[in-house]
């Protein structure tokens, strides 16, 4: 049995169920709504998909208005509604409750204006991370955040959750990349934040919004910044015989001044299904494995990766490899990328989003293997070695409940140990249903209650999202 | 309105939380403010006194490897900003020195009000804004209550980002006590373009040329003569004329390299004079400190805009204004100075940009300016209404800088 509550679902709101759904088809009769129980089934889990509910009834929107609508008929009855985007949440973030509606924004995909002189493009939130850069390319711009489901996250789903990437070492996150948003409140209030000039007046709602995992708004567009494509990138390999030649390693990158576009960190188990997976050429004798990829002319990443070399020498790699090649470089991005999809193949397993200090890496790596033996299970980690954002998977039995909930009780620990070592619980994966009961190690019950009060400057009913991101109060819901 | 209280600046967070709590009790709004250097910006707070975080100071971590400074929110900038020199870093996003136009004089900010402005310097179009470089916060909120937000490390999602909420906030939120900021390091070498003689327009275009490169470019700035002559460098002094400048900082190979591709690609504008690493050091240093602008009575201006509208603006705004222009972020932020009118030329600053887009703060004004003229930029209703209730959720008596952005807020 999992561990993790549901909230109590409201049965008059469930009794209301068809009446609900001829509201709705009257009041937006363009919207597709999904009201057949296969249909609806579609869309009980996401990413995690241990956790599933079966919503009222799904809508599909295709603009702002029908939005603005659908939420304010909510708003005025009093039904939850699930905001999403591709679903692909990692920690139950779109996990539908039974008496809410979903409202999915992926038919609203559609770059409204790719505007070269501002560096800029305006984008409806539905469309997926890669469509952007897609979109933008003929231009020689790229949208920089790309988290590893960026093939079929949507934006929207990004700003919830203030995705990152491998890249945002050089490029920042999600909110470091927007300029401005339109988000429909509640209420069907429809709000403008920023637009095409940089810092918007006023409170920084655009930094407020982003990251606050559907519980303020639906944003159903975007104004993204655009940044020209390098002339080139390459990655090099570098093989360490033990994780804190690894991390030192790291360290003296960074205090040389050189900031690369990609520190990506994988430990022996993780290499091995990779390397079998995707035949990368991963060195398969080393403990741990960077690839650290810089952008530039030729001859300035040459000179670049040379630097870098020479620093790692000092840290005894036992391999370094300069991709010599677009094959070598693709291939060796195809491995890291691959990454969860090949573990995935080999075993199921729970993906923890932990961060902690660079310095802190030695420590935190060896007591996760601690952990881990502790509960029985094999680890395997992966992670970006620039910003400490940790991903170990937990190698698992899904079909077992005893073992889901071993694993829930491992990840915890794991997390805690982030959050004593000076970090946090997630760094790019949002809290969701999964970490919301871990929020207290982190934050006070005053730090949580100022939280909640922002969200319900935006939501006073807590409608939006909810039973997600803070533990379930004590008492009945509303 | 009851007690009044003078200037306090207790020297602990508690001793603050302390304060805070009584005045909220008490009924007595307060001005809060950091080491005082833009105290004269924004509105007119109606206050029983000035609470300062100048007693809350001092580096609490430091670590060059991890990229990451904590500072007590009332250390001064130049303290920081000396201590990451020591270490070959900066703070990326170059903040302004805004006292330095005003009462206060140059290099009396804290690290504080820094966050609290967001007001970001040249570099904002390649690094992003101060905003972009708060990781985490400590913070007093309008009940005295002591809460946090963010951390330490560069990537955190645990939470909503009341952090960031901060940034440009002016106090009117909670008084930060403790700041954590992303650092990154000093660039080995920067050079800068001077292109001499360009019109707004064609120095827009050339701006937006230079940034349609792979090139990383970290500055891009137009002045026309009467500014460019209050620079101290002879380059921008001599020729009595407009001057464009363009800034490329990386290893010495990447800034020579870049440095050449980029003359190539302005062949058009004119290309004059390169400044090496300690003249464009200076001249970016004179552009953080306003310099142009400085020891003048004249209202200051700074606005966002959109650069592609940016010259369309400004000559709406000179059909009926007398104004000097520096653009900046390659005409994204224009700094105007206007004659002394009764309203700083609000009326038809305001009128333009709802034309054309963006927004306008009045920097620098007499109080009675100041005290008639909306110095931050109207909100829609909608969004004021927003503003309203979020300042609701951290002052809901209304005791941190009331009035100081908006009329009740």
């Amino acid at each position: 049995m999992s561990l993790i509550e549901l909230p109590k679902p409201d049965q008059s709101v469930l009794s209301r169920r068809d009446e609900i759904i001829k509201d709705l088809r009257k009041l937006v009769p363009e919207t597709p709504l999904i009201a057949d129980a296969q249909g609806r089934r579609t869309y009980e889990s996401d990413a995690l998909s241990a956790y599933r509910g079966v919503p009222l009834a799904v809508l599909l929107p295709g603009t702002t208005e029908e939005v603005s609508k659908i939420l304010r008929y909510c708003h005025q009855h009093r039904i939850k509604v699930v905001p999403r985007g591709a679903g692909t949440s990692l920690c139950g973030g779109a996990l539908p409750l039974q008496d809410s509606i979903v409202l999915g924004i992926s038919r609203m995909n559609r770059v409204l204006e790719i505007d070269p002189i501002n560096r800029i493009a305006r984008v409806e939130a539905g469309i997926t991370n890669i469509g952007i850069s897609q979109a933008v390319a003929f231009q020689g711009f790229f949208y920089a955040p790309d988290p590893s489901s960026q093939l079929a996250c949507t934006l929207a789903g990004n700003i919830a959750t203030n995705a990152g990437g491998a890249h945002c070492l050089k490029y920042g996150v999600t909110v470091n990349n927007l300029q401005g948003l339109r988000i429909v409140l509640m209420d069907g209030e429809i709000l403008d934040i920023g637009g095409d000039y940089l810092d918007a007046q006023g409170y920084d709602f655009l930094s407020l919004i982003t990251g606050s995992e559907g519980q303020f708004g639906v944003v159903t567009e975007a104004t993204v910044k655009l940044i020209k494509q390098p002339e080139g990138a390459r990655p090099m390999l570098l093989g360490f015989g033990s994780a804190d030649a690894a991390g030192a390693c790291v360290a003296g990158i960074i205090a040389a001044g050189i900031i690369p576009v990609a520190i990506e960190f994988m430990d022996r188990p993780a290499i091995h299904v990779c390397e079998t997976f995707a035949h990368a050429g991963y060195p398969l004798d080393v403990e741990a494995l960077l690839i650290v990829e810089v952008d530039g002319a030729e001859e300035e990443i040459d000179a670049l990766l040379e630097t870098i070399a020479e620093i790692a020498e000092r840290f005894r790699p036992l391999v370094m490899k300069i991709s010599q090649s677009e094959a070598e470089s693709a291939a060796i991005w195809k491995g890291r990328k691959a990454a969860f999809g090949a573990m995935g193949q080999i075993s199921d397993y729970y993906c923890m989003d932990g961060v902690i200090p660079l310095s802190k890496l030695p420590k935190a790596l060896s007591e996760i293997s601690r952990i881990c033996k502790q509960y029985h299970f094999d680890v395997a980690n992966i992670f970006h070695a620039g910003d400490g954002n940790l991903h170990p998977l937990i190698l698992y039995n899904a079909n077992d409940p005893v073992e889901l909930e071993r694993a829930e009780l491992c990840g915890a620990e794991i997390l805690k140990l982030c959050v004593e070592l000076g970090g946090c619980l997630t760094g790019e994966h949002g809290v969701g249903i999964e970490k919301r009961d871990l929020m207290p190690l982190q934050f006070s019950p005053i730090d949580l209650a100022q939280q909640k009060r922002v969200r319900a400057a935006f939501d006073p009913l807590s409608l939006l999202n909810p039973g997600k991101v803070f533990p379930l109060e004590e008492g009945p819901p509303l | 309105m009851s007690i009044r209280f003078g200037f306090r600046s207790p020297q602990s967070p508690e001793e603050l939380s302390d304060l805070v709590a009584g005045s909220v009790s008490a009924k007595t709004p307060f001005e809060v403010r950091g080491r005082g250097s833009k105290h004269e910006v924004g509105r007119a707070v109606q206050a029983g006194g000035v609470v300062s975080t100048e007693g809350l100071s001092g580096i609490s971590l430091y670590e060059p490897t991890e990229l990451v400074l904590s500072a007590q929110s009332g250390t001064p900038l130049a303290e920081i900003e000396q201590v990451l020199a020591d270490h070959d870093q900066e703070l990326a996003f170059e903040p302004v020195d805004v006292g330095a136009v005003l009462d206060s004089g140059p290099a009396q900010a804290s690290i504080g009000g820094v966050f609290a402005s967001n007001i970001s310097g040249s570099r904002r179009i390649r690094a992003g804004a101060a905003r972009d470089h708060l990781l985490g916060i400590k913070a007093i909120n309008g009940l005295g209550e002591s809460f946090k937000s963010g951390g330490r490390v560069m990537k955190n999602v645990t939470g909503y980002d009341l952090a960031r909420a901060f940034a440009g906030s002016w106090g009117t939120l909670g008084i930060m006590t403790e700041v954590t900021m992303k650092v990154l390091p000093r660039a080995k070498e920067v050079r800068t373009l001077l292109c001499y003689g360009q019109t707004d327009q064609s120095a827009l275009e050339a701006m937006a040329l230079s940034l349609d490169t792979p090139f990383e470019v970290s500055g891009a700035l137009h002045l026309e003569a009467a500014l460019a002559a209050g620079f101290s460098d002879l380059s921008l002094t001599r020729g009595l004329t407009p001057v464009t400048a363009i800034r490329i900082e990386n290893f010495s190979n990447s800034v020579r390299y870049r440095m050449a591709r980029l003359k190539e690609k302005l062949a058009a504008y004119g290309p004059g004079d390169e400044l090496d690493a300690a003249r464009s050091r200076l001249f970016w240093q004179e552009v953080r400190e306003l310099k142009p602008f400085q020891n003048s009575k004249r209202p200051l201006w700074r606005i966002s805009t959109a650069p592609s509208r940016a010259a369309k603006l400004i000559a709406a705004i000179r059909r009926s204004l007398d104004i000097r222009v520096m653009y900046d972020w390659a005409g994204g932020l224009i700094w105007l100075d206007t004659d002394l009118t009764t309203d700083a030329g609000a009326v038809e600053i305001r009128r333009a940009l709802s034309e054309i887009g963006g927004h306008a703060t009045l920097i620098r004004a007499e109080p009675a300016t100041r005290a008639s003229v909306d110095v931050f930029q109207p909100l829609e209703p909608s969004l004021l209404a927003l503003t309203g209730r979020l300042k609701a959720a951290f002052d809901p008596a209304g005791i941190l800088n009331p009035g100081r952005m908006y009329p009740g807020i």
